[in-house]
């Protein structure tokens, strides 16, 4: 069955697998190994998939679902790239009151996608963060550098057609 | 022994030193209630059920492992921590889908004994769980976290008896869920279905898949001749089912019920045992001489054999091709006895009553059929399936009448039911068989106990037989990676996949934790087969007269070529993870 998890096709590279099993080497004698080796996979490829997680329990001699249990316990880990288009719906606590779980639904209905998940063709991700600081503009989300503020449910298609055009 | 002096509830008691509070009370005449502590599986003082007061303590503490010390004042019944326990239940509950009526577990649940005895009598909060949560991917189990209370029980045996690690908590918080890596299926990644973690499981999220029904549509049909084989240990643990001490062998009792549920023919499975061992005895003699494949390992035990396809394919040739009792039962009545009866062996159905839920599994691997088409055996049934089966037909098993086996088969079948019994029995024929003149005494006792790996030489015509016997998954990694290092050299092993051997298999009574944690059902189960072993006359295979009989008037002689095409399997290496 097909990873329900991750939704892009893994494209490590030989140079990318070279690069972590030196990380796993220089740190696989030391006690609570996994996580140096965990972030250090993240920075190589980006987002930690399967095949990546099982290379490094094979090398741990650990279970994939040992390292798969350390990996969705962080949020600092991802088992998804970021897509070309993030799309970060903030969840602050202003934004929630205004409705940003609609907004967020909205945008995941639209993409056919979860939040931590990237679209199968690469250009979109959903992101759902905390406080941005723009409490005046909530609900807010934020596409690459540009804000929509002030947010209703109805405008998200619109908006994010515009992304999908370019 | 080195004690330290408490007070418990006001009463002067000593103590083992390095004891915990949970075991100073229980010598002390005091229950402390437990739900997430297992003896010898997990002790990680989460679930917060067994705290208690102790004097000059911070807040309250974790009987099941806070250890107790010289002078402490430990309280375990004070309102205050009776409301504390009470109300850390109703949390647990309030995510737990109450399902008590129709769950497999109702009367056997460890929560629904909290909820009882803690006199939960209303709930204050709603369960946010209506639906089930169903993962049924594998052939022997059913996951359903609907039910689950995260005490990580069957995590921990998974992990640190087993070896194979694959469930465990995933994602965090409130999200929290054991489950495989990325939510895979259980068929996806190594689980070998040991079974192990149902019988860890306090709750009903963890169940064998439940054959009953296949067994009662057989009984039922006029059409079919349907011939139960019973395993070797059940006989010393379905009394529990019904309220009988740990250890109490129920032999004639058992086979009463299966004579009235209605089987057409009862079958001991210690006689298929026996054929094991000649059959086996004489491959080990054989590649012995030959040097060809050492050590030989034994296959009789499904799970260990999935581990070993799995994880160590690199000593498949070292398996012996014999199939398990199990299937041997299925052989030879799908084969001689089908003959014997003049009945058309598409109309026999085999039932086997095991200890095993990895048995469900293993009736249905590539070339186990004696008769091609047919499967050797139909439908694999644990020790618990037998006990439901028996309370539905309103048997009343402690009234029942001794009944006895058409035919008495040796003990040295009955001892395969325990680690080192395999080898035991074994080593009582091969013994024999090579020095031509009887052992010095019938009984192997250093192949028997509960420790993980056992080893030893023994002297066999002169010559030194190195052998050893691994029970637990984790005890047979350590042993096969020892032995890849070179570090350990040996001419014959006995690999059981459960700690302690079948009697302590995954489809074995569920006993709770209260009575696990000071009851070693391995030790008080294997206690029960040593005893009947050590008063039976007839104690080794060879001199079984059936056995004598099966090989004079079908298989010749132990390894001809007609007992390979019945009685003998392959294996092949399987793929880790299925990604």
């Amino acid at each position: 069955m097909p990873n329900q998890k991750i939704k892009v096709p893994f494209t490590g590279t030989p140079e990318q697998e070279r690069l972590l099993r030196e990380a796993i080497e220089r740190h696989r004698d030391e006690k609570g190994a996994t996580m140096p080796i965990l972030q250090k996979a993240q920075e190589i490829y980006g987002y930690l998939p399967e095949e990546v997680q099982l290379i490094i329990a094979e090398a741990l001699d650990l279970s994939l679902s040992e390292i798969y249990g350390v990996v969705s316990f962080y949020s600092q880990f991802s088992l998804n790239p970021m897509g070309k288009h993030v799309v970060s719906v903030c969840m602050g606590t202003a934004c929630y009151v205004k409705g940003a779980g609609e907004i967020l639904e909205k945008c995941e209905q639209k993409l056919g996608i979860k939040a931590g998940e990237i679209t199968p063709d690469g250009k979109f991700s959903i992101a759902a963060v905390r406080c941005i600081g723009a409490c005046g503009l909530a609900p807010v989300l934020t596409i690459g550098p540009d804000v929509h503020g002030r947010l209703v449910p109805a405008q998200i298609d619109g908006i994010l057609e515009k992304y999908m055009k370019e | 022994m080195d004690t330290v002096r408490i007070t418990i509830n006001g009463i002067s008691v000593d103590a083992r030193r390095g004891s915990t509070i949970l075991e100073a009370a229980r010598a002390a005449g005091i229950k402390i209630p437990t739900l997430c502590f297992l003896k010898q599986v997990n002790a990680i003082g989460s679930c917060r059920i067994c705290v208690v007061d102790v004097k000059g303590a911070r807040n309250n503490v974790a009987a099941c492992t806070y250890p107790v010390s010289d002078g402490m004042e430990v309280l375990t019944g004070t309102a205050e921590i009776l409301k504390a326990r009470k109300a850390t239940l109703e949390l647990i509950l309030s995510n737990h889908r109450m399902d008590c009526l129709t769950c497999l577990r109702n009367q056997s649940c460890e929560l629904q004994q909290l909820a009882m005895e803690f006199g939960l009598e209303h709930m204050r909060y709603v369960t946010d769980k209506s639906e089930p949560e169903i993962e049924a991917s594998e052939m022997h189990l059913v996951r359903d976290n609907s039910k689950c209370i995260l005490c990580r029980r069957c995590v921990a045996v998974c992990k640190h008896h087993q070896s194979v690690a694959v469930i465990g908590p995933n994602d965090r918080g409130y999200a929290t869920h054991i489950s495989c890596a990325f939510d895979r299926n259980l068929a996806e990644v190594p689980c070998v279905s040991d079974g192990q973690c149902i019988v860890a499981c306090p709750t009903g999220a963890l169940t064998e898949k439940d054959d009953t029904e296949k067994v009662w549509q057989a009984l039922g049909d006029p059409s079919k001749h349907v011939v139960v084989g019973v395993a070797p240990s059940i006989r010393v643990t379905l009394g529990e089912c019904f309220g009988n001490p740990v250890g109490t062998n129920v032999e004639g009792r058992m086979v009463a019920a299966l004579n009235r549920l209605g089987f057409d023919n009862v079958f001991d499975i210690n006689h298929t045992a026996d054929l094991t061992v000649m059959e086996e005895g004489t491959e080990f003699t054989r590649r012995f001489e030959a040097k060809d494949r050492l050590p030989m390992i034994t296959s009789c035990s499904p799970a260990w054999i999935r581990f070993c396809e799995k994880m160590y394919p690199e000593f498949i040739p070292n398996l012996s091709s014999c199939k398990s009792p199990q299937q041997m039962f299925g052989a030879i009545t799908k084969t001689m006895y089908a003959k014997d009866k003049g009945i058309d062996p598409k109309d026999i159905v085999t039932v086997s009553i095991m200890p095993c839920t990895a048995k469900k599994f293993e009736i249905h691997r590539d070339n186990q059929q004696a008769v091609p088409g047919l499967a050797d055996v139909d439908i694999s049934i644990t020790t618990r399936e037998l006990a439901r089966m028996i309370t539905r037909a309103g048997i009343i098993f402690n009234e029942l009448p001794e009944e006895a086996f058409n035919e008495i088969a040796s003990t040295a079948g009955f001892i395969f039911g325990t680690t080192g019994g395999v080898m035991e029995a074994a080593l009582r024929t091969v013994y024999e068989v090579v020095t031509g003149g009887a052992p010095e005494s019938v009984e192997f006792l250093e192949v028997r106990g509960i420790g993980g790996i056992k080893e030893v030489n023994y002297d066999i015509g002169g010559r030194t037989v190195r052998v050893a016997a691994a029970s637990g998954l984790a005890s047979a990694k350590k042993l096969l990676d020892m032995i890849k290092s070179g570090e350990k050299e040996y001419d014959f092993i006995e690999m059981m996949a459960c700690p302690g051997g079948c009697v302590n298999g995954g489809g074995q009574p569920i006993q709770s934790a209260s009575v696990r944690n000071f009851v070693d059902l391995r030790k008080a189960r294997a206690a029960a087969i040593y005893s009947a072993d050590s008063k039976a006359e007839m104690r080794k295979s060879h001199e079984n007269p059936f056995i004598k009989r099966l090989y004079e008037e079908y298989f010749d002689e132990p390894g001809s070529h007609k007992a390979h095409e019945a009685l003998h399997t392959t294996y092949k290496a399987q793929p880790k993870y299925k990604l």
